[in-house]
């Protein structure tokens, strides 16, 4: 186990520490101490190594984030897990706003509540969110999934594309062009996978789906295989 | 961008402290916003006594005699503390008007920053760390206060341009954002007869919320209807004599993390002002919701 003091030695040295890692590193066990809302925390990491973060963190946690697992004891800032393109992000508090905006690929869990905006244009990623989401969450959401044990803030899925948005609460409302969703066998088993990896105590039945209507995009039925 | 910080604290044993946490608080959000730096702090009261806050661009020249020249004229003794540009002139509550008509005649260059019991405001152009050392903010103590750093989008970079701005007695506002109908508000105000000095967008939202508060609503109700007739981004942080508030616009993309003991309610631009505060890690800590109002008081 490799531990890292932030407040002594700095960010910059921590991500080229990180950066350093390959695929055969190893170091594959790390843990940051002094976080203090530290923004860029374990940013653009592309290795098969596990980063746990303890205290809260600023903007863009696990940011870009490539095979590495992080976890973080706290909560984080705007903009978690942005662009993420695979491994796996834990945040065992809350998550502040955009989380896993435009991510590509991979697995954001938060244990706690995310704010608006959560999973904004995503674009692959999935996100198991244990508590509420805000208003404005996966807006414009392009694929992937997006999970929430709790309830959604308002305009959930505005101008969504392909993305599965599975809601277990309430729905404040609904964005332009989202609209309810038939529960079909294929998505009751991809949020039993989703709800066994992301630890969540939560039935598939449980859930409601939702999706674009598809009024407000090229949508053309002769490529439905291809969404 | 920009930085806010505000500190309520409800331990009394901390109040001496508050001109130092602050401080720090707002020097870690020194690269949310260079331009300019204030800071409101909610002091001690003495009975009948008014604060009055007073700015000066050239500030040797008039505040040298100012004290004897306000006392012949309104006729009492008044005394002033002079911080670096600012001047807290202290004054009987009942001779406060006759203070503000003596300071515009004799002194027509001189702004009043801010007026009321406990309530001083200092700000001026540069960094937190400067402006807090420059009036000696660390050594300052009340029972809250509330702190910007700017980076100038909508006006000039300039003392007037820089937050806190005061709303009326004991009143004050910072601003996260920017405004986009505040040229047409501006107008309309002014119609209204509301005083407005500069070109700045918070300006605005400060006299909308004093004008709405003369015309009969409380803050609350002030900050209510921000909501409806203010067209863009904000984070509102405002100070009142006993108490602050906090308010978000319905899209709330500026960014506020607040935190909660038994000892003080704290908010920040980011979870990074918050650190050091005691028992920080046992703290409640959340984002206000957007189109929320938020008030605590003692």
């Amino acid at each position: 186990m490799q531990i890292f003091d932030l407040e002594k030695q700095g960010l910059r040295a921590l991500n080229e520490q990180l950066h350093a890692q390959s695929t055969d590193t190893n170091q594959t066990s790390w843990e940051v101490i002094n976080a203090k809302g530290s923004h860029s925390i374990a940013v653009g990491l592309d290795a098969p190594i596990a980063v746990t973060v303890k205290g809260s963190t600023g903007y863009y946690c696990g940011g870009m984030n490539k095979q590495a697992t992080i976890n973080v004891h706290g909560s984080v800032g705007p903009g978690a897990g942005e662009n993420m393109m695979s491994g796996t992000i834990i945040v065992d508090g809350d998550a502040s706003q955009y989380a896993g905006a435009t991510g590509h690929g991979g697995l954001l869990v938060v244990k706690g509540n995310a704010s608006s905006r959560c999973g904004i244009s995503m674009k692959g990623i999935d996100i198991v969110v244990h508590g509420n989401i805000g208003h404005m969450s996966a807006f414009m959401a392009q694929s992937g999934n997006l999970v929430v044990l709790g309830d959604a803030g308002d305009a959930l899925g505005d101008s969504c594309y392909e993305a599965h948005l599975f809601v277990r609460g309430k729905v404040k409302s609904l964005g332009a062009d989202c609209e309810q969703k038939e529960m079909r066998a294929e998505h009751i088993a991809i949020l039993k996978d989703l709800l066994e990896r992301a630890d969540a105590n939560a039935k598939p039945e449980e859930f409601t789906r939702y999706g674009s209507a598809r009024n407000l995009y090229n949508f053309d039925v002769d490529n439905a295989a291809a969404y | 961008m920009c930085g806010i910080v505000g500190l309520f604290l409800k331990d009394t044993s901390l109040e001496p402290q508050l001109g130092t946490m602050l401080t720090d608080m707002l020097i870690t959000m020194t690269d949310r916003g260079p331009d300019s730096a204030g800071i409101a702090i909610y002091g001690e009261e003495v009975a009948q006594t008014t604060k009055l806050t007073v700015q000066s661009a050239n500030a040797d020249r008039d505040f040298a005699s100012l004290e004897a020249d306000l006392s012949r004229a309104v006729d009492t003794p008044v005394s002033l503390s002079r911080k670096a540009t600012h001047s807290v002139i202290h004054a009987p509550s009942a001779k406060a008007n006759q203070i503000r008509q003596a300071l515009r005649e004799l002194r027509p260059d001189m702004r009043i920053m801010s007026t009321g019991d406990v309530m001083e405001i200092y700000k001026e152009v540069g960094l937190p760390e400067d402006v807090a050392t420059r009036f000696d903010i660390r050594k300052m103590s009340g029972t809250h206060g509330i702190g910007h750093t700017r980076m100038a989008t909508e006006s000039a970079i300039t003392t007037m341009g820089a937050h806190p701005f005061s709303t009326g007695p004991d009143q004050c506002l910072v601003h996260n954002g920017s405004l986009s109908n505040h040229n047409n508000l501006r107008r309309k105000l002014r119609r209204e007869g509301i005083h407005i000095e500069t070109e700045n967008d918070t300006e605005v939202g400060a006299a909308y919320l004093s004008w709405k508060m003369q015309t009969g609503s409380s803050l609350g109700e002030a900050l209510e209807s921000s909501l409806e007739d203010l067209d863009g981004f904000f984070t509102f942080v405002v100070g009142t004599k006993d108490g602050f508030g906090v308010v978000r616009d319905p899209i709330a993309c500026k960014p506020a993390v607040m935190a909660e003991t038994d000892q003080y309610v704290a908010f920040g631009s980011e979870y990074r002002a918050l650190v050091n505060l005691p028992n920080i890690e046992n703290a409640r800590v959340w984002e206000p919701e957007p189109a929320t109002v938020y008030f605590w008081s003692h």
